[in-house]
């Protein structure tokens, strides 16, 4: 306790200074006040691991309750788990299904959200903390976070009815003069509206306010002694960006983009609202068409009858959940373990 | 009469005292359920539970009002949370009936048993019709056949202009344009019946099984009906399947379709899918109703359309409790009514021809 109030006292100096005259009652009320705070510390301290515990209990309740579904339809499958792109569960005693075009659609509609998402979150981010007027920065970083406030369903509707059609001369002059390049080529889809790209965008204005959000946390944390020992060597503004803002905000820049391919990968309603299903394979193009995991899964949630069946989609459901795990894991990785700067 | 007087207390007990009237109510229809059959559709259990098909749900709704309004204080809540679940839920006992747009299979017959101590009826009480909807400028009226339909559904007929199509429709002119097929991506019995449809329709064509998802094997999925009607909608030269109401608010092309009989190509209207529906053949035994409907997808009656969803249902013929049989009796004979029916063509179905709304009648007067 009283280590805690030793370390504090430098920080808060500056803030506190009304307190400091009348410190000596601190010390005082210390001794006296010991038993019911002692209880309130194990009564917290309980609390706090009580629901740590519980959280990675109930994460791992969750694997195991996606593997034990899954198994017994593995061990049933016809058709190999990794690299079929059929999913036939109709017929219970003649399942197939793999999960090789689930995979591709989740990790390219995800990976085109991001790379859409990563800049324009950055330019955001950057323009709130070192670019914007104070009046206009608070409303403005409000507008961004309303993003995020939108129900996927209204983004889905926005992103077929509105969207849709609007980029699509976009997409038909990357097919026609970039149809070279395997992203751009003519996908499994006979339209080009509705596809891979289309959900792709739709996701990236999804993950925008997240990104934002993290990235401007971080940068407005930059130690004010380095920005200003950057403006005293003569740096422009975008040098102190370069050299003080962007080296400490990376981290967290990274994090927040990893939260936004995590909401990208498990995003479900708008996807699939979006996202035209094709009868043939994933061709390794944007203007291709399909399902995700989770849209998957949500498609056809209404249906779960027999367990069999069931637990073919519960399997899909397991691979998405490790891919999370690992994307996670790789965040912590990239932001060298320390994650928010 | 003795017996409409007291189903008229009932109600009277139902709106004066809300507090007694569930018990009130159940004791009195426990004595009604003493007498004739047909003496009063109201009274028994007063909130059913039911769920199952979306396709039907829209006639759900429409049933439901038309029960509240003749039985005060009685309503019905339908879930339409699928076909399949409506389905489980009924065998688990959770619901009162469910709606499904396929007849029991024989292993959910069975437990349909257990569950009701009694056999299981399925009793098709709403049909729609599914329209062969077309995105197509500059040609009205397109005409097209089981042959046409399933090689354009499988990708074998891949333009407009394709001479069997042309054949189909002398002196229309049809664009060079490629088809492009828009078909449900969700499961569905629509797309179920209407792969039953090919497969019956066209001499073999279409090649495929009929499952709930679409086995064509071209063309974009998109979800629901609305998605699909909408998909049509926003491109050109293309074609789906869907319910008619669907269709018609999109403002889509309906197609018109020469059944197996030949002869002129047949308008989708309420009476021509009528027409079909009076022939259909029973497959189920007494006053279980089920469907062959190979019999009105290969209907050869003249002005009969043939792709029409039958969707059922499926009760108990004796329900253990005696309150909740009345009350569905109420519910079913009340959705057989005028009152009921009359709205149906709106919300994109079509009401039940006479012949056959004997036969229902006579299996839901049945229910105990």
């Amino acid at each position: 306790m009283s280590e805690r109030i030793e370390q504090r006292a430098p920080g808060s100096e500056g803030e506190e200074d009304p307190i400091v005259p009348s410190s000596s009652p601190v010390p005082e009320s210390t001794p006296r006040r010991a038993p019911s705070s002692r209880r309130g510390e194990s009564v917290f301290r309980f609390l706090a691991s009580g629901s740590g515990v519980l959280v990675v209990a109930a994460i791992a309740l969750i694997g195991l309750f996606l593997l034990i579904q899954a198994v017994p339809s593995l061990m049933a499958n016809n058709a190999n788990f990794f690299t079929s792109p059929e999913f036939s569960t109709g017929d219970a005693n003649n399942l197939s299904f793999g999960i090789r075009d689930l995979f591709l659609v989740t990790v390219f509609s995800s990976v085109f959200a991001l790379v859409l998402a990563m800049p324009v979150a950055l330019g955001v981010a950057l323009f709130l903390t070192n670019y914007a007027p104070k009046q206009l920065s608070r409303p403005f970083a409000y507008v961004v976070d309303l993003l995020a406030a939108v129900p996927s369903i209204i983004y889905g509707l926005w992103g077929i009815l509105v969207l849709a059609p609007a980029i699509e001369p976009i997409a038909r002059w990357l097919n026609t003069n970039l149809g070279w390049i395997f992203l751009f080529r003519t996908g499994n889809l006979p339209v080009l509206s509705g596809t891979i790209f289309t959900g792709g965008v739709v996701l990236a204005v999804m993950i925008l306010p997240i990104i934002t959000a993290v990235s401007r946390e971080v940068f407005a944390q930059t130690p004010r002694f380095q920005i200003e020992a950057a403006k005293a060597l003569g740096a422009t503004r975008w040098e102190v960006i370069r050299m003080a803002t962007l080296p400490y905000g990376r981290s967290g820049y990274i994090a927040g983009s990893m939260l936004g391919l995590g909401r990208a990968l498990g995003e479900t309603i708008a996807v699939l609202i979006v996202i035209r299903a094709s009868t043939s394979p994933m061709t390794f193009s944007l203007f291709d068409g399909g399902y995700t995991f989770a849209s998957l899964i949500a498609s056809a949630a209404s249906e779960f009858s027999q367990p069999l069946p069931t637990g073919a989609y519960i399997s899909a459901g397991l691979v998405l959940f490790v891919l999370t795990f690992v994307v996670n894991a790789l965040a912590r990785v990239i932001a060298g373990g320390k994650v928010n700067g | 009469m003795r017996y409409q007087r007291r189903a008229a207390a009932i109600g009277l007990v139902a709106a004066g005292a809300l507090l007694f009237s569930a018990c009130g109510s159940d004791n009195a229809g426990g004595g009604g359920e003493q007498g004739g059959a047909n003496a009063a559709a109201c009274g028994g259990k007063q909130n059913l539970r039911a769920s199952g098909s979306s396709a039907q749900a829209n006639a759900m709704t429409r049933f439901v009002t038309a029960f509240e309004q003749a039985c005060e204080g009685q309503t019905v809540a339908y879930t339409p949370s699928g076909s399949g679940a409506g389905r489980n839920e009924f065998l688990g006992g959770q619901t009162d009936f469910a709606g499904s747009d396929s007849a029991l299979k024989d292993d959910e017959a069975q437990r349909a048993q257990q569950r009701c101590a009694s056999p299981a009826w399925n009793l098709p009480m709403v049909f729609g019709p599914v329209a062969i909807a077309y995105n197509l400028a500059g040609v009205p009226d397109l005409a097209l056949d089981g042959t046409a339909i399933a090689r354009i559904f499988n990708g074998q007929i891949t333009t407009w202009n394709d001479p069997a199509i042309a054949a189909l429709n002398p002196g229309k002119q049809l664009p060079a344009a490629p088809i492009i097929v828009n078909f449900r991506s969700d499961e569905s019995g629509t797309t179920e019946n209407f792969q039953k449809y090919l497969v019956a329709a066209s001499n073999g064509a279409y090649g495929k099984e009929a499952e709930q998802t679409f086995q064509g094997g071209v063309g974009a999925g998109a979800r629901g009906s609305q998605g699909v009607a909408d998909a049509t909608r926003n491109t050109p030269n293309s074609i789906t399947y869907v319910e008619s109401s669907f269709a018609t608010r999109a403002g889509l092309g309906v197609a018109q379709v020469v059944n197996s009989g030949g002869g002129q190509p047949v308008p989708l209207t309420a009476e021509n899918v009528g027409n079909a529906i009076n022939d259909v053949a029973v497959t189920g035994q007494g006053n279980d109703l089920e469907l062959d409907l190979n019999s009105i997808y290969t209907t050869r009656t003249p002005n009969a359309y043939p792709i029409v969803l039958a969707t059922y249902e499926i009760v108990c013929s004796n329900y253990q409790d005696d309150p909740t049989g009345q009350a569905v009796r109420g519910f079913l004979t009340t959705a057989l009514s005028p009152e009921a029916q009359q709205g149906l063509p709106e919300a994109g179905y079509v009401p039940v021809p006479d012949r056959f709304k004997q036969r229902l009648t006579t299996a839901v007067n049945a229910i105990q």
